[in-house]
């Protein structure tokens, strides 16, 4: 193989990867700026996944996975929008809640449907999302560089992934263009505000954790019948906490978002293709190493390297009305 | 069609056992600015959060333009054509102005329709009413007068008729404020209703048709402006008569008192550049208040945590009260107390007292270590309590409950409670900064007194207070500050307002107007 073409496989495998962190962050995105934290971008991926795993082993439809992972992880946003916009309960407590709810349930009800210690059956045809042959790549076939990069890179995934891309124009469009975009960035900053030009504050937040639910939805779907072919217990390991931050990284903006878990899920690609090779001075750098490194530059970037990350103002205050 | 633009009957209002309102009754009339004073704590906010629907009435009815309204929430207020102009902005800091102007009144889906139409209207409204403002600035980054410019625009392009200004000018500077007059005086001509709440008489006098007077959650007066006046005001806002107090000295200042504040050439230089103290010299001798004047923001914030002991100086040095301090030798606040120097500071929710403690706490603040509070590592909650409530007595701060917590006493009980704590100690050097800032007439007066106690104890005070009238009353000499330096000083005898209000603006050296 030569150095293209694996730069190619790298650069493939980086979109595979991003795709679950890109929908999460646009999910995040959304609840965040309407000024609730939402750390619960993992339990809602996991309750999906499962959700997704089962319906599609059950129904044998893709489609119908994809259905079922949106309406768990929307019910879970409600009931997160419940403890915290209507409750005004704490919102990293309510959360977690989520997150520890859903890291059990899912592994109980795996073990009580389907006895394969907390995974779902195994996934095939039409019960997976595959991979979509896009047009136009026998044409480029010819061309040096772009074609060869059209057929590997572009070409070949699955829908999900070239949908999360087209949520990250969705959102930036939504977010910046409407008029609901613009009553969402109001409300994270000064909710006072908003309640005063006559909005309702707890609609506009309950309807922006109602699209995270549907995104990140789409994220967990993706996870357990997309990338992989069953549900595995755990199996979102950290990624809603990834997303998270790739969204504080992004300053709450979705292309900077958008970049920082293409990031992410590059050096995530490098790690899974340096395993057992010799590097030069090093030698064989042990996989652990390199799987840190995206939670060590997560560290290293939040403690300065990315400038002032200043945060929607209403993050995390509920809000009440009587004064 | 009625002569009243809006009309209150029989308003009230109760919190539990508290009626913040009792059977108001009010008659505003169309086309005109009516102003509402009354002390803090009257009731005037309650009785406008009922008029813009964040509360509703317990009983009694509203009446706009004669038809009877039911106001649930802000969209009903915004229907029924009342603005308000919120004493804390109602915008989004990071919004442009114009994104800030049609939040909540788009009509369209899509932003850019919106903000089209906005423009256009915001251009009329600029010329018509003379509030021209950069549409694409950043909101946040305006000053404070061009701010309240937004919610003004913002009020008209919801087509409102009735303006309520809550407390307007506390933010702003006095050229900002009379510009914000000649506006309301220019809404007035073209037929809009102006309200205009409050406690500053000064500007009721000024700009007002009629007045309505709250105390105690009552109406109990109503005027036209013509026919009354400031004295008659205060009066009826107090309740009682109030005596033109004359703060000046019985026995002329001993000019050989010794100098207990002497500071030379004191700098204080930002990370960023910016010089908030820039070559500042001043000396108060004791026995003496020497006042500094000036916009807020000059540099009198800076003075005062230098000469307290919260920031060191980058450059200059000062004696305080025998000690001499210079950058790199700087004695830290508990030493100054020590040394018999207190500071009551400007901002006394952040730096006065804390808001989550109790009165007895509060009161204690900076002094925990004093043997007599201790006792073999605990504190003596009973000496505190004792402590807190003689100070509480001392001061007439009411309620007098050691145990309630800080922030559940108005704006000019704590403001007494932090002063009793600081003057209690009887220092020889007392750093005051706006003592009378948010607190009502009562209290003023009462904070006035004891400050001139203390002078003639022979105690050196610096005020430093953005009301000229607090200055010009109490200082024996008064420096004017501007952008870190000190561009002025005059003495009692010769400070007029017109002078001072020069100096502020550092204006008073330029001979002839330069025009750019």
């Amino acid at each position: 193989m030569d150095a293209l073409s694996s730069w190619f496989a790298i650069l493939d495998a980086t979109l595979r990867v991003s795709t679950p962190l890109i929908l999460a962050a646009m999910a995040g995105l959304f609840s965040e700026r309407s000024g609730i934290i939402d750390i619960s971008l993992e339990g809602k991926m996991l309750a999906a996944a499962f959700a997704a795993g089962a319906m599609a082993a059950v129904s044998g439809s893709a489609w119908f996975a994809l259905g079922a992972g949106i309406v768990v992880s929307v019910m879970l946003a409600l009931l997160h929008g419940f403890a915290c916009i209507t409750h005004r309960g704490n919102q990293v407590v309510s959360g977690l809640a989520i997150n520890i709810l859903a890291s059990g349930l899912t592994v109980v009800l795996g073990i009580a449907w389907f006895r394969r210690g907390g995974q779902t059956p195994t996934l095939s045809g039409d019960a997976r999302f595959r991979p979509l042959e896009l047009p136009f790549a026998d044409a480029l076939s010819g061309t040096p560089i772009v074609g060869p990069f059209y057929a590997d890179v572009v070409s070949g995934h699955n829908v999900l992934v070239y949908t999360a891309f087209a949520v990250v124009a969705l959102t930036s469009w939504i977010v910046y263009k409407t008029r609901f975009g613009l009553r969402l960035r109001a409300v994270g900053e000064n909710p006072l505000a908003v309640d005063t030009a006559g909005l309702s504050v707890s609609r506009l937040r309950y309807g922006a954790v109602a699209i995270c639910g549907v995104f990140a939805g789409i994220a967990g779907t993706y996870l357990s019948t997309a990338q992989n072919a069953s549900f595995v217990r755990e199996m979102t390991a950290g990624q809603g906490y990834i997303a998270l931050a790739a969204v504080i990284f992004g300053k709450w903006r979705p292309l900077p978002a958008m970049l920082a878990c293409l990031m992410f899920g590059f050096l995530d690609a490098v790690a899974i293709r340096l395993q057992g090779v010799e590097l030069p001075y090093i030698g064989e750098v042990p996989v652990q190493a390199i799987q840190a490194l995206p939670y060590i530059l997560t560290v290293v970037l939040l403690a300065g390297f990315i400038g002032k990350a200043i945060a929607p103002k209403a993050i995390g205050v509920p809000f009440v009305k009587e004064r | 069609m009625t002569e009243y633009a809006l009309e209150l009957r029989g308003i009230t209002k109760r919190f539990g056992a508290v009626v913040a309102n009792r059977d108001i009754d009010l008659a505003v009339r169309r086309g005109c600015i009516h102003g509402i004073v009354g002390e803090n704590g009257a009731g005037k906010s309650t009785l406008m959060s009922i008029l813009y629907g964040f509360y509703q009435a317990d009983e009694g009815d509203i009446f706009i333009r004669g038809a009877p309204a039911n106001i649930h929430g802000s969209q009903d207020a915004i229907a029924a054509g009342i603005g308000m102009v919120h004493q804390h902005f109602m915008l989004v800091d990071t919004f442009s102005v114009l994104e800030n102007v049609v939040l909540g009144a788009e009509t369209r889906r899509l932003l850019e329709p919106n903000t089209r139409n906005a423009r256009a209207e915001l251009a009329r409204l600029a010329e018509e009413y003379g509030l021209a403002i950069d549409v694409d600035a950043i909101t946040g980054q305006l000053p404070v007068g061009e701010q309240q410019r937004v919610e003004i625009l913002k009020a008209l392009y919801r087509h409102a008729d009735i303006l309520i200004l809550d407390e307007p000018t506390g933010v702003l500077t006095p050229q900002e404020a009379d510009q914000l007059f000649r506006v309301l005086r220019s809404l007035k001509e073209r037929g809009v209703t102006v309200i205009l709440i409050t406690h500053k008489l000064r500007e009721i006098i000024d700009v007002t048709d009629d007045v309505s007077v709250l105390r105690l959650g009552q109406m109990v007066a109503h005027r036209h402006t013509s026919e009354t006046s400031m004295q008659e005001l205060a009066e009826l806002m107090v309740g009682r008569s109030l005596v033109e107090t004359d703060y000046s000295r019985r026995e002329a200042l001993n000019a050989d008192a010794p100098v207990a504040i002497d500071v030379h050439d004191l700098a204080l230089q930002t990370a960023s550049g910016a010089m908030r103290l820039d070559g500042v010299d001043l000396q108060v001798r004791r026995g003496e208040i020497l006042g500094v004047a000036g916009v807020a923001g000059n540099g009198q914030s800076a003075l005062l945590e230098v000469l307290s002991g919260m920031v060191a100086p980058t450059a200059g040095r000062f004696v305080i009260n025998g000690r001499e301090a210079k950058p790199d030798d700087m004695p830290d606040p508990s030493e100054m107390r020590a040394l018999r120097i207190n500071h009551v500071p400007e901002d006394r929710l952040k730096l006065g007292l804390i808001k989550a403690f109790t009165a007895a706490e509060s009161s204690l603040l900076g002094y925990q270590r004093a043997e007599k509070f201790n006792w073999r590592g605990f504190l003596r909650l009973d000496v505190i309590k004792d402590l807190c409530e003689s100070l509480m007595q001392g001061f007439d701060v009411r309620p007098v409950n050691p145990k309630l917590r800080s922030a559940s006493f108005s704006g000019g009980n704590q403001q007494k409670l932090i002063l009793a704590r600081e003057l209690d100690k009887e220092p020889d050097v007392l750093l005051v900064g706006q003592p009378t800032r948010g607190v009502d007439i009562g209290a003023i007066e009462l904070i006035h007194e004891r400050l001139v106690a203390m002078r003639d104890a022979g105690c050196a005070i610096l005020l430093v207070s953005v009301e000229l009238d607090e200055i010009m009353a109490l200082a024996d000499r008064i420096v004017v500050m501007y952008e870190g330096k000190i561009v002025g000083e005059v003495a009692k005898a010769d400070a007029d307002k017109a002078t001072l209000g020069l100096m502020m603006a550092n204006a008073h050296n330029i001979a002839q107007p330069v025009r750019s």
